[in-house]
Formats: C-alpha cells, sequence, structure tokens
C-alpha cells in the first residue's frame, strides 16, 4: 500500500480515500453508538420520566393573559403579602403567573403532590421563570403562553427568581409559590369566594 | 487576472513584480505574500486589542459577582456584561479568525492574496462596525447585553453597526475562497489542499451560514428599531441563536484546524487518516447551524419534536464530530511522535512532549479543557429535559466559558507564539512568561468554569448583579457553599486574567517594541523561538517501516496510538457519569410537562 506520511499543514498527495486502521473505526462506531444513546434518552424520558419541558403552548396577546391573570388572582385569592395576592387554587385547575418588569404576580399556594396546569407569559420582555430552590427553569416569552402541568413534590416557601435579563431592575425580581401538604392545607376558596 | 504558474514555480505571480510583494519563509521555504501577512497582522493586533478590553470587562465582573467584593454598581454591571460579551465572542474571536483566513489561504497554499484593496475595505468595515458597537454599549446606548432579545430596545446604530461587522466579515470569507480557488487554479500546490486549511475552510463555509443569519435577525431588528416593522420575540430568539450558536461553530472548526496546525509544528503530529478527519468537518458544516435548537429547549414557542430533532439527532452528528476530532488530534501527535523514535510504553510519547514550548502545551490544554469540561458539560445539558435545571442558571456560562475560553481562546494564543515569528518575523518577548502563560491561563479557567458549574447547580442564575437579593420584596437564602464557589469563580477568573494580560503584554511588546528575529540556527535553543521552530519535529529515517510496522498485525488491536485509544475511553467514561448523574439529579424536581 501507498503510505503518504504527512502532517495536516501539508498537501495529501495522490488518492487519500483509504481505510482507517481497525483501532480507529472502532472509536468511530463507539462515538456513533454513543450520539444514539444520548438521543435516545430523550423520547425515552418523555415515555417513562416525569420531567419534560413539552406543555400546553399557544401564543396569546400580553393584554388578554394579563386579564386572565387578574380573574383568576380574583377568583382564588385568599390573602396578601406586602400587596401581593396569594392565591390558592384547587388541584387540577388552570394557574396563572404573570411576569413582568420586575415582578411576578401572584402569589400562588398550592397542594403538595397535586397537579395543576401552570401558565406563563410575559407582559413585556423576555423572562426566565427559576423555581429555588427546585431549580426549574424555563423562559418566560411576550406572546407566548407556556402552559406546564406541575405537580410539588414537597411542601415549602419557594421563591420564583427571574434568570433571563430584563432591565436595570432585574435583580429585584422574585415571586413567591407556597406548597402546603394536602391533609393540613385549607380548602380551596369556592369561585368568586374570598375577597 | 494572471496567466496559470507551472506547478514547480515558486516564485511570485506573474503580474506582481518579483521583491516588493512576496518573499520566501526563512523556516519553511514557503512563498508568502506580504499583502496577506500585513492583513494577518492587522486582523491580529485589532482582536488583541478587544481581547484587552474584555479581560478589563471579565476583572470588573467577577469582582462584582463575588458578593463580598461587589465592585460594580448595578447598571455599570450589566453595561460592561454586554461589553465583554461583545468584545470577547465578537471582536476578539472573529477579528483573529479573520487573520487566520488571510493566514491559511495564502501563506499555507504558497498562494497570494487575489483581492487586496478588498480585503482591506472588509478590514475598514469591520473596524468601524466594532467601534461603533463599542462606543454605543461605553455610552450606556446599549443596555442590552450580548443577546440584545427583542424586545429590549439599542440604539439602532448599535443594530447598524453589528451589521456593518458582519458584512466585513462575509467579505473577508468571500476572498478566501476567492484565494483558495486562485490557488487551485495558479497550481500553488500539490495534491488536495492540506487539512489546516480544510478546517480553515470549514469554518469559513459555516461563518457564511452563520452571518446569514446574521443578517435575516439585525436587519429586521434594525428597521425594528426605527420604528419600521415588528419582530417577534420568540422568532428573535430562533434566528438570532442560528447567529449566536453558529458563531461558535466558527470558533470550534477554527479551533481544531489550529490543532492540527500546531501538533504539525510542535511534535510533528502525522494525519492519521485523511478521509475520516476530513469527513469530521463537513459533518460540522452539515449538522451545526441545528445545534443552536439546544438554546431554546424550555422556550414556550416550539414542541417538543421539533426540540428534540434539532438537539439529538442534528446536533449529536455534530457532536460525533467533535469525537471523532477528539481521538484523530491526540492519536496524530502519538504517531507524530512515535514515528519520531519516542516508542516506549503507553505514555512515554506524552512525558517527553516538548512541555515547555508554549504552542505544544496551549494545544494540550485546549484540547482536554475543551473535551472534558466544555464538551461533556455542553452535550449533557443541551438534553431537552436536563436543560428544565440549567437553562440560565450559572451552569451555562460554566460550559461555553470552558469551549470558547479555555478551547477556542487558548488556541489562538497558542498559534500566536508561532505566528509572532512566522508572520511578525519577532521572537517572543517575555520569554518565561510565555512558557508560563499557558498553564496560569487554562488553570484559572479550570478553577472559574468549575466553580461556575457547581454554584449553578444550586439555581445561581446568570447575568445577576445581586443574588443576596438585598432589594427584592422577598428574601432569597442562597447555600452558604454559593459564596464560597462565587469566590472561587472570582479567584479563577481573576488567575485565568492574569494570564490573558500576560499574553497581551508578550503580544504588544512582541510586535510593536520586540526583537527582530535574525538568523535561526537549527538545532540550537533561542530565547523567544519555540522550539517547533528551532527543533523541527522531524520523523526518524526509516519513517516508512515504522508507519507499517505500527499498523500491522504485530500492533494489535491497539494499533498506531494505543495511548490516546486509553484516553478517549477514559473521556467516555467520564462523559457518561456526568450524563446519567444529571438525569438522576432531574429526576427529583418536581414532575412537570
Amino acid at each position: 500500500m501507498h503510505i503518504d506520511i504527512h502532517t495536516g499543514l501539508d498537501s495529501p498527495k495522490g488518492n487519500w480515500w483509504l481505510p482507517a486502521h481497525r483501532a480507529e473505526k472502532t472509536w468511530v462506531v463507539i462515538a456513533f453508538a454513543w450520539c444514539m444513546v444520548l438521543f435516545a434518552m430523550m423520547p425515552l424520558w418523555h415515555w417513562k420520566g416525569g420531567q419534560n419541558p413539552s406543555g400546553i403552548r399557544r401564543r396569546v396577546e400580553p393584554a388578554a393573559f394579563y386579564k386572565r391573570t387578574l380573574e383568576f388572582t380574583n377568583q382564588y385569592k385568599v390573602g396578601d403579602d406586602r400587596g401581593m395576592p396569594i392565591v390558592a387554587p384547587p388541584p387540577g385547575a388552570d394557574i396563572y403567573l404573570t411576569a413582568m418588569s420586575f415582578q411576578w404576580t401572584p402569589i400562588l399556594k398550592l397542594q403538595k403532590g397535586k397537579e395543576y396546569i401552570l401558565h406563563l407569559s410575559s407582559l413585556d420582555v423576555n423572562h426566565g421563570f427559576s423555581l429555588y430552590p427546585i431549580n426549574i427553569n424555563f423562559q418566560v416569552v411576550p406572546g407566548y403562553d407556556y402552559g406546564l402541568r406541575v405537580t410539588p413534590n414537597a411542601s415549602g416557601d419557594f421563591r420564583i427568581i427571574c434568570n433571563e435579563f430584563c432591565g436595570i431592575g432585574h435583580h429585584t425580581m422574585v415571586g413567591r409559590v407556597i406548597v402546603e401538604d394536602s391533609a393540613t392545607a385549607p380548602v380551596a376558596a369556592a369561585p368568586g369566594g374570598v375577597q | 487576472m494572471s496567466a496559470p504558474v507551472p506547478a514547480s514555480a515558486v516564485g511570485p505571480a506573474t503580474d506582481v513584480p518579483a521583491g516588493t510583494r512576496f518573499s520566501v519563509c526563512a523556516f519553511t521555504g514557503r512563498r508568502l505574500d506580504e499583502t496577506a501577512l500585513s492583513l494577518t497582522r492587522w486582523n491580529a493586533v485589532t482582536s488583541i486589542v478587544a481581547l484587552l478590553i474584555g479581560a478589563i470587562a471579565a476583572v470588573l465582573i467577577v469582582l462584582t459577582r463575588w458578593q463580598a467584593v461587589h465592585l460594580l454598581p448595578a447598571v455599570w454591571f450589566y453595561r460592561i456584561l454586554g461589553v465583554h460579551g461583545m468584545s470577547m465572542l465578537i471582536f476578539f474571536i472573529i477579528f483573529f479568525e479573520m487573520a487566520i483566513l488571510h493566514f491559511a489561504s495564502t501563506a499555507l497554499l504558497n498562494a497570494r492574496n487575489v483581492a487586496p484593496k478588498t480585503s482591506w475595505l472588509a478590514y475598514g468595515l469591520m473596524l468601524l462596525g466594532a467601534v461603533m458597537v463599542e462606543y454605543l454599549m461605553w455610552a450606556g446606548k446599549a443596555d442590552v447585553l450580548f443577546t440584545s432579545y427583542v424586545p429590549l430596545r439599542a440604539h439602532p446604530l448599535f443594530y447598524l453597526g453589528v451589521i456593518f461587522f458582519a458584512v466585513g466579515a462575509l467579505i473577508v470569507t468571500g476572498v478566501f475562497f476567492a484565494n483558495i480557488t486562485m490557488a487551485k487554479r495558479e497550481r500553488t500546490y500539490e495534491g488536495s489542499m492540506p487539512l489546516v486549511v480544510y478546517g480553515a475552510m470549514t469554518a469559513a463555509i459555516i461563518a457564511v451560514i452563520t452571518l446569514v443569519h446574521g443578517a435575516m435577525i439585525y436587519i429586521p431588528t434594525f428597521l425594528w428599531s426605527l420604528g419600521l416593522m415588528e419582530v417577534d420575540p420568540q422568532v428573535y430568539r430562533m434566528i438570532w441563536w442560528a447567529l449566536g450558536h453558529s458563531s461558535q461553530q466558527i470558533n470550534v472548526a477554527a479551533m481544531v484546524a489550529i490543532w492540527y496546525m500546531l501538533g504539525a509544528l510542535t511534535v510533528g503530529a502525522v494525519v492519521l487518516n485523511e478521509k475520516i478527519s476530513r469527513s469530521a468537518f463537513v459533518l460540522y458544516i452539515l449538522f451545526i447551524s441545528m445545534a443552536s435548537a439546544h438554546h431554546l429547549l424550555v422556550d414556550p414557542g416550539m414542541g417538543s419534536a421539533w426540540k428534540v430533532v434539532n438537539t439529538s439527532y442534528f446536533m449529536y452528528m455534530a457532536v460525533l464530530a467533535s469525537l471523532l476530532h477528539g481521538f484523530t488530534v491526540p492519536a496524530g501527535m502519538e504517531l507524530g511522535m512515535r514515528l519520531r523514535g519516542y516508542t516506549n510504553g503507553m505514555f512515554d510519547w506524552l512525558r517527553r512532549a516538548p512541555w515547555g514550548d508554549p504552542g505544544f502545551s496551549s494545544l494540550v490544554l485546549s484540547v482536554v479543557v475543551f473535551g472534558f469540561i466544555g464538551g461533556i458539560t455542553g452535550v449533557t445539558i443541551g438534553t431537552e429535559q436536563i436543560n428544565i435545571i440549567v437553562h440560565n442558571t450559572l451552569r451555562s456560562p460554566g460550559h461555553f466559558h470552558a469551549t470558547v475560553v479555555s478551547g477556542t481562546a487558548m488556541a489562538f494564543m497558542g498559534v500566536t507564539y508561532y505566528l509572532i515569528p512566522l508572520v511578525f518575523r519577532k521572537k517572543v518577548a517575555l520569554w518565561t512568561l510565555a512558557k508560563l502563560q499557558p498553564y496560569i491561563f487554562a488553570g484559572g479557567m479550570v478553577i472559574f468554569t468549575i466553580s461556575m458549574t457547581f454554584a449553578g447547580t444550586f439555581g445561581v442564575p446568570r447575568r445577576h448583579w445581586d443574588i443576596s437579593f438585598s432589594q427584592a420584596p422577598f428574601d432569597v437564602q442562597f447555600n452558604p457553599a454559593v459564596d464560597m464557589f462565587l469566590a472561587l469563580v472570582a479567584l479563577g477568573g481573576l488567575l485565568a486574567a492574569t494570564g490573558a494580560f500576560i499574553f497581551i503584554a508578550i503580544a504588544v511588546k512582541s510586535v510593536f517594541f520586540g526583537e527582530p528575529l535574525g538568523e535561526v540556527t537549527p538545532l540550537t535553543h533561542m530565547r523567544g523561538v519555540p522550539q517547533g521552530l528551532t527543533h523541527p519535529p522531524k520523523h526518524s529515517a526509516d519513517v516508512a517501516e515504522r508507519w507499517e510496522k505500527m499498523h500491522g498485525p504485530e500492533a494489535g488491536f491497539m494499533g498506531p496510538a494505543p495511548g490516546t485509544l486509553v484516553l478517549v475511553f477514559v473521556f467516555l467514561a467520564a462523559f457518561m457519569l456526568y450524563f446519567f448523574v444529571n438525569w438522576k439529579v432531574l429526576s427529583f424536581v418536581w414532575r412537570i410537562g
């Protein structure tokens, strides 16, 4: 076999489309197989896993989304914290969280182990939904409603940090989510109930 | 323009008078086009000015994120963060890549620059764009950070400056293609183009794809900033990342080309198999622009099928390309060393490599940190579901500083130690520091990227002025470990910035005040001249026999590069561990879908 021993700075002479050594071929096959494993994990997790970013997604006018958030807030409001309404929707409900520079509204009070459909959207610029300290992160884009089925698996007092730069007050943008054990939680307010 | 020159002719092109524009390289005997060298120099120097601005910004940023120091006020923190991103990722890297394109398409092919005036015009346009963007950012008229996500609004001239810069870069890629086409036609080289030029060509092709996306998004955004049209925020994010991520693939292709080049210059690395190395470059071209989808994994605009297809099937074919180069680059070095007689055991070739040659140490550190930290974290966090626990936390910049800084910038620094004598014809100044610089820079970046990644696992957000949330309505108490990790980020960042400043000092001193290279006596150590030039890595006389033996049955299954084969399996094991640990961590969070 003709051998042309050269570096990457030299022009290979003649035909260089030659078979590789067995060791190099083996690495190509293993690398390819590993890439297929990387790929397979994603559909597999959609099928068997519990955490996926699929959601129910649709376009929405920011004003319409905010109106829906206010309706939702009035419907299930149970109190407030420093002027920010606390809302306790019943399990299974569609719940709405609006991001705007520089706040998240309202405060959500959820029950552990119950599923909700959490709708996220923004009134102005991009924001980042980051649930602390659970570390769940989603992009919040104006004009889009991201509806995620969420099931809290622990009770506690959580924070929502904005983790997409949204302007000079970005670092003050913090929201709140409260999760209670369903046994001890008060019965959710009836529609139009507690004001 | 000019008549074809016979293959054997090594001399000036026929329409250029001898002695005015061409010279002969003292080291390689290649024909050099002085205009092309001048373009290479100016682009490289401009790039280093941008690096200086970016590195000063980096120091200010890490000293602010270190909560105990918290140096800058909020408005200046975000402003300087934008300056850091644009200066480093755009101006430093792309000006340097323009230098590489000018160099690779001429000096490495014995060829000439076919369009000097156009090349200088392109440089001028890029410089104008860069100055406009820098001015507007420092003046506080473009506080939109690197990504400038619509509807955050900057001054219209900011977008126009980016457009000027991109158009200039696009023209340089055109000059690159014209140069290599004319080189082929004028037969300045025999056979196929060298692998390094092939890699540079890959970078140029990806640059065209990238810059077209840049035009597709910055022109509408410029018009939007003037109130002339609407730009959808989600569409912006999608097309912007086809620019923002693909431009990182220009960097990867250019970096891999430099890996092959530094391997050849420092240890006589051979090309193991042209077919595999070149096919891997083709995979980059075909699949890389799709990889930008991994920035949108937790966005509301796209469905899961779109996300999985674009980030897995397409991106993983580009990942495959990197896995192949990750084998062929070190294997080529190993085989090069073995062919020169360093044949003992598994790793003798590595032990006896020229660790004091800054070109070599930069190469190895670039490969290792890029692969082990940048590559493994990047592919893992670019997985659709795992991104839920990563998006916009510090894990994200932790990843890309390991790729673009410890990988690309480190490789660019390493090649500069060779370009100073080869292109600027000066000795490398501050030689003792130069030998240490790669270790300081890469060491700092390793501390920086690992600490940042750990801080990110606690949910610490990126691009954030104050994680003590002192002005927020609700308190946020981070784990005390976070303070330690952020202090380590600052420490590593300052160390790496020191490495960058040393590099800048060396480059500036060598280029502007440096000692002329003078006579180079082969096989004699010279201060300021890398070992690969004074002691060119020659293979032993019986090289063909050795090659046969190492590829024959007596070499066994491990073949010609057994040490590298062991190393890549260590790498694969680390990769698998990190990947599956992340799935495990993900499984603990709330059910979501």
